[in-house]
């Protein structure tokens, strides 16, 4: 199911245009749990709603790949790492508070 | 360490936590050949790298030999926002994964309360943890998680309630500006562990812990003994000097000759090809070799075949702890028979009472143990008793000689004698102990006329003696030949009065003769008388029966000696 989601993300995901204006983010999930979906879901969700065609979403299983939970020092699951903009930001948990999120992301002033 | 769970190292900043995790992987990857993974987090792989090789570990090499796995888990709070639920699944697979690429029996997570600082939800945190240790638990790896040590409670987040199959607690204590670090087993589950507080030593070799006594009192008691190298003293030790593994006690104030009692020891145990290692706080090597050179002791031939090894530092250079351990160490390398510590008394200038005590008691059942004979030299201040052997160790030690200083009549002169010694019949008398080129020497004291006599005092003592023996011999002489004289004069005497009384029975003899010729002149006149006036035949016979009687009563002379009354016999009876 997680290639599924990978898929998914990957077909839904259109080109970036600029690079100033544009989210690429990582989510680290571990196998289908609930909260990964639910975390993917919502992060679709958002993306969609604040910056539809300005994304990109990567989606790393770490029971596939343990390796790469090196790489971005993730202790939590499920993880959302926004690689750009600068700085990298790391958002843990199911996504499922919208106002966090999106403070997470730089959307929204806190 | 219990095998296949979880142990809690706890302490203070700067106890040794990590070092002590190190160490247990380390141990397990190269002596075990259990590979280990360390999970840090606080200190990079580099940093680890870096600040474990001061102690000896090579870390780097063990990490390309795929032995040890570090992990270097960063946590940054500022980097994180926190959006709904969560768990920590991504460490779960990260320290699995390093389980799994090398084979890993044991783990280390330090120090894993970093993560309560960086992630905000502690539910969490805590329940994470839980099932954490439980998972180590069923991987059946050794665990080594470290934490800070807390107010009132053993770990600041009280993980102690999650891992509660063993729990260390290292101390790190200063007590007189030295630090002494600490060890407690608080409890262990399934062992027999001990309670106390066990002082623990980081050094080149990384750690080592020392029990405060050894449990029981059951090192063997060996017979042999041993020459102190004075002849005079083996025979104030019943003839035969120390027992081996005894343990000697030297103590004696200023320049008594303590360290040249022990270097005599040193060097007869190098003529009969023991190994003996000499534990110097006061003198270097050097120095003692010299010194010891001018009362004709040659420790330098001794160190040059390598039998004598100088171990000479300053006691104040590190703590009790760390010279039992070094004492340790040098034993433990050199292989040594004869150990000896001059002085004691510095060492015992670095801690208090207790704790030199502890230390030396140790220090005792650890040379008992492995059947080494010790001298410890101690001084005694000039005003204390000489009993005091200042380090309160007498009760300890098997055989004790005291020098003590006897100062008479502007002089000061050495003496020894011997408090005690355990298992052999000992001389209860002071001997005068000097030192020349030609060695050390044992006198006699002069103990006649009720008093104790050393040096000059001795020598004028005995001089007077020898000249008071002297006149006595030449007064009996002369009264001898006086009276051999007066014998000589009574025998003369003697002589002379038999002599006179002879000459005066030698003139009665010579008077009775003359009688008798004069008498039978007599007779034989009156019978030619007679004859011639034709007497007749009765009176002539009357005259001879007259003469008979007369005859008769001479025969009674009393001085008259026997031959000459034979001859008169004879002469009557004809």
């Amino acid at each position: 199911m997680k290639s599924t989601l990978a898929k998914r993300a990957r077909k839904k995901t259109p080109k970036p245009r600029s690079n100033g204006d544009f989210w690429q983010l990582r989510l680290y999930v571990a196998g289908q749990t609930p909260k990964s979906i639910a975390a993917f879901s919502n992060l679709k969700t958002i993306c969609e709603q604040y910056m539809a065609g300005k994304y990109h979403i990567e989606v790393i299983d770490l029971m596939k790949d343990p390796a790469l939970a090196r790489g971005d020092q993730i202790l939590a699951i499920p993880t959302l790492v926004r690689k750009l903009p600068h700085p990298i930001r790391k958002i843990i948990g199911d996504l499922s508070n919208t106002e966090r999120l999106l403070v997470g992301l730089d959307l929204r002033r806190a | 360490m219990p095998k296949g769970r979880p142990t809690l190292v706890c302490g203070g900043a700067g106890c040794g936590k990590t070092l002590f995790a190190i160490e247990f992987l380390v141990r397990g990857a190269t002596e075990h050949n259990e590979p280990g993974v360390f999970m840090a987090f606080e200190e990079t792989e580099e940093d680890l790298v870096k600040n474990v090789a001061s102690l000896g570990f090579n870390l780097a090499r063990l990490v390309a030999q795929k032995k040890v796995a570090i992990d270097h888990v960063h946590v940054e709070r500022s980097e994180i926002s926190e959006t709904g639920e969560y768990d920590l699944e991504g460490l779960f697979i990260r320290l699995g994964h390093a389980i799994d690429s090398i084979g890993a029996r044991r783990v280390v997570l330090d120090t894993i309360e970093a993560l309560f600082a960086g992630l905000p939800n502690e539910a969490v945190l805590r329940s994470e943890l839980r099932r954490l240790f439980s998972w180590l638990k069923q991987k059946g790896v050794t665990a080594v998680i470290t934490g800070e040590r807390g107010q009132g409670s053993l770990t600041r987040y009280g993980l102690e309630e999650y891992v509660a199959d063993c729990v260390i607690v290292l101390d790190h204590r200063i007590i007189n500006q030295v630090s002494t670090r600490r060890l407690r087993v608080v409890k262990y589950r399934g062992s027999l562990h001990g309670t106390n507080e066990y002082p623990f030593l980081i050094n080149t070799d990384g750690i080592s812990a020392l029990p405060i006594t050894t449990m029981g009192l059951e090192h063997g008691a060996p017979t042999q003994r041993l020459s102190t190298g004075v002849p005079r003293l083996d025979t104030m030790l019943g003839g035969k000097g120390y027992y081996r593994g005894s343990s000697v006690l030297v103590s004696g104030t200023a320049g008594t000759g303590k360290t040249t009692l022990a270097a005599a020891f040193v060097s007869a145990a190098c003529a009969r090809g023991e190994r003996s290692l000499y534990f110097a706080f006061e003198e270097s090597r050097e120095q003692i070799i010299r010194n010891m050179r001018s009362v004709g002791t040659d420790l330098a031939s001794c160190a040059d075949t390598g039998l004598l090894k100088f171990h000479a530092v300053r006691p104040t250079i590190y703590g009790l702890e760390m010279h039992l351990v070094a004492i340790h160490d040098q034993v433990r390398k050199f292989k040594p028979r004869i150990v000896v510590l001059d002085p004691l008394t510095n060492l015992a200038a670095i801690g208090d009472d207790s704790e030199v005590k502890s230390m030396l008691t140790r220090l005792l059942d650890f040379f008992k143990g492995q059947q080494i004979t010790s001298l410890f030299t101690t001084l005694v201040a000039g005003d204390s008793p000489i009993e005091d052997s200042q380090v309160g160790i007498s009760s300890l030690i098997d055989t004790w000689i005291s020098l003590t200083n006897l100062e008479r009549s502007g002089e000061r002169n050495r003496a020894l004698y011997i408090l005690k010694s355990r298992g052999m019949p000992h001389s209860n008398q002071v001997r005068e102990f000097r030192l020349s080129k030609q060695g050390i020497d044992l006198i006699d004291v002069y103990t006649g006329s009720g008093m104790v006599l050393t040096g000059s005092a001795r020598t004028a003592q005995e001089a007077q003696d020898r000249a008071d023996v002297l006149a006595r011999k030449q007064h009996i002489e002369r009264l001898r030949r006086e009276i051999s004289r007066k014998k000589q004069a009574a025998q003369a005497q003697m002589a002379m009065l038999q002599a006179s009384v002879e000459s005066d029975l030698e003139e009665l003899n010579e008077s009775l003769r003359q009688e008798l010729l004069r008498t039978e002149q007599d007779v034989s006149e009156r019978y030619l008388l007679a004859t011639h006036r034709m007497a007749d035949k009765s009176a002539s016979t009357n005259q001879a029966s007259g003469r008979r009687s007369n005859s008769s009563r001479l025969r009674n002379p009393p001085a008259a000696p026997p031959n000459r009354r034979s001859v008169l016999d004879k002469r009557n009876s004809r």
